[in-house]
């Protein structure tokens, strides 16, 4: 560190941020990956089903295409939230 | 004995690939290989600038796919390794012009004629250039930057390499996959201004063939048209030497990982 260090801005350590962010999205590109082109299609179109009875964003809607021996599976998990279902389910 | 095909890739643009394509190139001409180096790039040729065979180009890469020249006509002998042969990208041509059976003809032609290495640089993306460029290779090298895009984009690219390649489809192994890390900054890193290595090895789940750090030698080697792998005074050049050791089967330790220790004036007054 020099004495005059102070007169110059240093960018901020941003590289620990890059990294986190990677993963996540690294991560999360690779569980799609191979799946069906229709999968974000029917992933939004489920939403709004389930959307009609209760009040869940698109985070909570989780699918996964898991591949076995001969056959695939296509998984699909809600978080259901704890609060009272949506005031437009009855309408 | 078919040549070892081998791909330089990368999805996203501007990180090197032409840059190593020439040098990994060169590097294994001088190991006393005999290599071709071809330009995907239709429509925006660079390679021949990069190997400073850019006057020498007659015929190029789509006119032996389309029959309008021999690939030995085409084949421009490098002037300095006499193994060692470019063959150029159209400038005039769309990417339509490359076909999957013209550019296995080529590889089968090269095959033939005794070639040990082939190697093809890739254009940026994920259409039909990159596809063809990847798609019969053996061995890809995919370049990446210290950078949260280039990162991205080069795990699209190692998702492809073991799905939309010929080895991938005929499950005849897979192809072998190097990660190249350009354009490292240690300084920056040491700072926490830029990914290191180990956190681009971790993201990808892969280990780097080599890193090449950032260095000016690299636009002189350019602006001249020498690949920067015959700068030997450049930490550049002395890395993608280190490199091509290591795809030959050479153990050597990674250089140039720590930022150079500051002298005591720029200790007190900064630099």
């Amino acid at each position: 560190m020099g004495i005059l260090d102070f007169l110059k801005r240093k960018p901020e350590p941003t590289a620990a941020v890059a990294k986190e962010r990677l993963r996540i999205i690294v991560a999360q590109e690779r569980s799609t990956r191979g799946a069906p082109d229709y999968l974000p299609l029917l992933r939004n179109e489920l939403l709004e089903v389930i959307k009609k009875y209760v009040n869940v964003d698109l985070e909570a809607i989780n699918i996964n295409v898991e591949r076995d021996a001969g056959h695939e599976v296509l998984e699909l998990s809600v978080a259901l939230p704890d609060g009272k279902p949506a005031g437009s389910a009855a309408t | 004995m078919s040549a070892e095909i081998i791909v330089v890739t990368s999805g996203k643009g501007g990180v090197g690939k032409t840059t190593t394509s020439a040098s990994l190139a060169t590097g294994l001409a001088m190991s006393g290989k005999k290599v071709a180096v071809i330009d995907f790039d239709v429509g925006l040729r660079n390679l021949d600038l990069i190997m400073g065979c850019e006057r020498r180009v007659v015929y190029d890469f789509v006119n032996v796919i389309q029959g309008e020249a021999t690939i030995k006509q085409a084949l421009i002998k490098d002037k300095r390794h006499e193994n060692l042969y470019v063959l150029a990208a159209s400038q005039t041509r769309d990417k339509d012009a490359l076909t999957q059976e013209g550019v296995e003809k080529v590889l089968d032609d090269l095959s033939k004629d005794e070639f040990d290495y082939v190697i093809c640089d890739s254009p940026a993306g994920i259409e039909k250039g990159a596809h063809l460029a990847m798609y019969f290779a053996d061995h890809a090298m995919v370049v990446v930057n210290p950078e949260v895009s280039s990162v991205r984009d080069s795990d699209r690219i190692l998702g492809l390499l073991a799905s939309k390649t010929r080895r991938a489809e005929r499950d005849n192994g897979s192809v072998t996959q190097h990660l190249l890390l350009t354009r490292y900054n240690p300084s920056r890193v040491e700072q926490g201004e830029m990914l290191s290595v180990k956190d681009v090895e971790e993201i990808l789940g892969i280990n780097v063939i080599g890193v090449i750090p950032e260095s000016e030698n690299v636009l002189a080697a350019s602006n001249s048209g020498v690949p920067v792998i015959l700068d030997d005074n450049s930490h550049a050049g002395q890395a993608y030497r280190d490199t091509v050791a290591r795809l030959l089967g050479e153990t050597r330790p990674m250089r140039f990982l720590d930022a150079p220790k500051k002298g005591f004036f720029q200790r007190v007054f900064g630099g």
